[in-house]
């Protein structure tokens, strides 16, 4: 075995070369161009907006696409669907962005307190967590807006409970294995404070992991939202997002299929985006797989 | 004879160390005797080998002699002071001057780092502020061990099974230490690398002046580094002395099977192979009396009732077995 890596680690430097140059393929371009394009239209909603995304253009009511007044054409009240998609789109990446980052927060550290503390404070993190994952989201997520209103910062936050325990589950185990042999208590052996072990050695090791599971979780996020706001539950008219204009158009899908269209194609090319370059970005990240 | 001594780098006094299994939530514990009752010392620049079947407890009388785990019963005592428990301030501190090589150097090393970052490591946690200066101080250590600077900048999948335990090596030896615990340092590579490793690190301990503790199985390598030689049987020292001496004429029964079970190249003198009958041990179900007397044979109707003490015999040496009792008294009547 020894032979053999050392065979085979001289011709290394050339293969990573090579490895490099093609490492970056063109659906990886294609998902960040279209990221940062969404990014781009979240920020400058406001400015690239042809109308205001409730102006009502009554003379053009379920005005198909190619109005040269309306390019992506009308909804029932004549609102304009480009506006309204671009208002959408920075509401549903904010939630989508801010809830799959704070699951991702929260699931982490929970996860590294189980696999740090043991003992009870690790029999409450997965008891937690079961619940968290035995309880259908849906119906916490109603009765929390049912009972405390809602509100954007309320929606984020009850979002970001979403897929946690997945994330508090792989830290808890990937730490405890880490730290039961190898290279976790190496550095623990030397001296290192747990901060150290945990946040230079642990946290990059788990990253790529943690990374695909953003990257399953940020569509999940988005679609948990639709649901919501379909239900009338999520955000609220006038203001509108992704999946309220799907459901809303989903009334007027035979008539007019472009109201709903727009946003349904917006949902799934972000998300593929979002996969595509989560994928990538794992093999990025593990050097003994570049 | 067995009181703590002053000059001792490392005093071990009836260390014990217990786990209990238990099977399912209301089964019966069962408690595992993993160390039991050894005592030892190590001298400055000393080597002490340790020898034993897997699952004798090799392993965690290393980790309890470093600290990592806090004994049931019993005292280490580093430098004059008690070992304080793990993962405290004063723990952390005493780190600088005792360390550990493991087994396998690719599960002991982040895969995401370059060798040479975590051969800084130790000094990047001890005194952080020193960043240059801790910089120069692992390029020395990298080619102290036998590696280039082009290796430095690898990562350890890249290097091969003798380059890793380098690093390791590296990384133990950059605080300067006075002890060193090599839990199996070689077994996991082949013959011609391990002898690499063994022939660093008795240079590197001429040289630094340390004292290890080298924990292994195959006596061939132990004899070559260590000056005494400790066996162990189940937790406990059986037998224990200069590591010539005890490999040239086994006292108790269990290092003779050992010793005889070792294969050698010039067999000229065809010593019989003494082979072992019974179950290897299991800690959880311990034989009354003497540990090792279902196997052995010379065992006693005493062998099974009362358990041996680990006396001396001889000049440097202390045997458990109840059939050199008659020398063992004169000695402690003489000491």
């Amino acid at each position: 075995m020894t032979d053999h890596a050392l065979a085979s680690s001289k011709p290394a430097p050339r293969s990573l070369d090579h490895a490099r140059s093609r490492s970056v393929p063109i659906a990886v371009y294609l998902a960040l161009a279209w990221l940062i394009g969404m990014i781009v239209i979240a920020l400058l909603a406001d400015v690239l907006s042809p109308y205001r995304f409730t102006a009502p253009d009554l003379r053009n009511r379920l005005s198909p696409p190619g109005n040269p007044l309306h390019w992506l054409g009308t909804d029932e009240l004549g609102r304009d669907v480009l506006s309204r998609l671009f208002v959408s789109i920075r509401i549903s990446l904010l939630i989508a962005f801010g809830a799959a980052l704070i699951s991702a927060f929260l699931g982490t550290v929970l996860g590294f307190v189980a696999a740090y503390y043991r003992g009870f404070a690790e029999q409450i993190v997965l008891m937690l967590a079961d619940f968290q994952a035995s309880m259908p989201f849906l119906i916490l997520a109603l009765s929390v807006l049912a009972f405390f209103g809602n509100s954007l910062p309320l929606l984020i936050g009850l979002m970001g409970l979403f897929g946690w325990e997945r994330y508090a589950r792989i830290a808890r185990g990937l730490a405890i294995s880490a730290s039961a042999q190898g290279y976790a208590s190496a550095i623990h052996q030397l001296g290192a404070r747990p901060v150290r072990v945990y946040l230079r050695h642990i946290l990059p090791n788990i990253a790529s992991t943690l990374i695909v599971m953003m990257t399953l979780v940020f569509p999940e996020v988005i679609l948990l939202e639709s649901s919501l706001s379909f239900l009338g539950l999520g955000v609220q008219p006038p203001m509108t997002s992704l999946g309220n204009m799907v459901g809303f158009g989903r009334e007027y899908i035979t008539r007019a299929p472009w109201i709903m269209l727009a946003p349904a194609v917006t949902i799934i090319l972000t998300t593929l985006a979002v996969s595509v370059l989560g994928d990538w970005l794992r093999d990025r990240l593990d050097p003994t797989l570049r | 004879m067995m009181s703590a001594k002053t000059g001792m780098l490392l005093s071990v006094r009836n260390l014990r160390r217990i786990y209990t299994s238990r099977r399912g939530i209301f089964g019966a514990s069962s408690p595992v005797r993993a160390v039991d009752d050894v005592s030892f010392d190590i001298l400055p620049g000393e080597t002490l080998g340790i020898v034993g079947e897997s699952g004798s407890g090799k392993s965690t009388l290393g980790r309890l002699a470093l600290g990592l785990e806090a004994p049931d019963l019993g005292s280490v005592v580093f430098r004059g002071s008690p070992m304080p428990m793990p993962s405290t301030v004063e723990w952390r501190g005493l780190r600088r001057r005792m360390q550990m090589i493991y087994q396998d150097p690719l599960g002991a090393l982040d895969r995401r780092l370059p060798v040479l970052t975590q051969i800084r490591e130790p000094l990047d946690i001890h005194q952080p502020r020193e960043h240059h200066g801790n910089q120069v101080k692992a390029a020395e250590m990298l080619a102290r061990v036998g590696l280039s600077r082009e290796q430095g900048a690898r990562y350890p999948h890249e290097l091969s099974g003798g380059q890793r335990q380098r690093v390791v090596l590296a990384r133990a030896l950059m605080t300067g230490p006075d002890f060193l615990v090599c839990d199996e340092p070689v077994s996991a590579l082949d013959v011609s690398i391990q002898a690499q490793v063994v022939n660093l690190l008795i240079d590197l301990q001429t040289e630094l002046g340390l004292a290890m503790m080298f924990i292994s199985h195959d006596l061939r390598v132990v004899r070559q580094i260590s000056k005494r030689v400790a066996v162990m049987y189940l937790g406990g020292f059986v037998e224990e002395g200069d590591a010539d001496d005890l490999f040239a004429s086994p006292l108790h029964p269990y290092t003779k099977a050992l010793v005889s079970a070792a294969p050698q190249a010039r067999s000229t003198n065809r010593h019989e192979r003494i082979v072992l009958t019974g179950e290897p041990p299991n800690p959880a179900n311990r034989p009354t009396g003497c540990a090792f007397h279902p196997r052995c044979g010379a065992a006693m109707a005493r062998c099974k009732e009362e358990a041996p003490a680990l006396v001396p015999v001889g000049r440097q040496r202390r045997v458990a077995c109840h059939l050199y009792p008659a020398a063992a008294s004169d000695q402690t009547q003489a000491a």
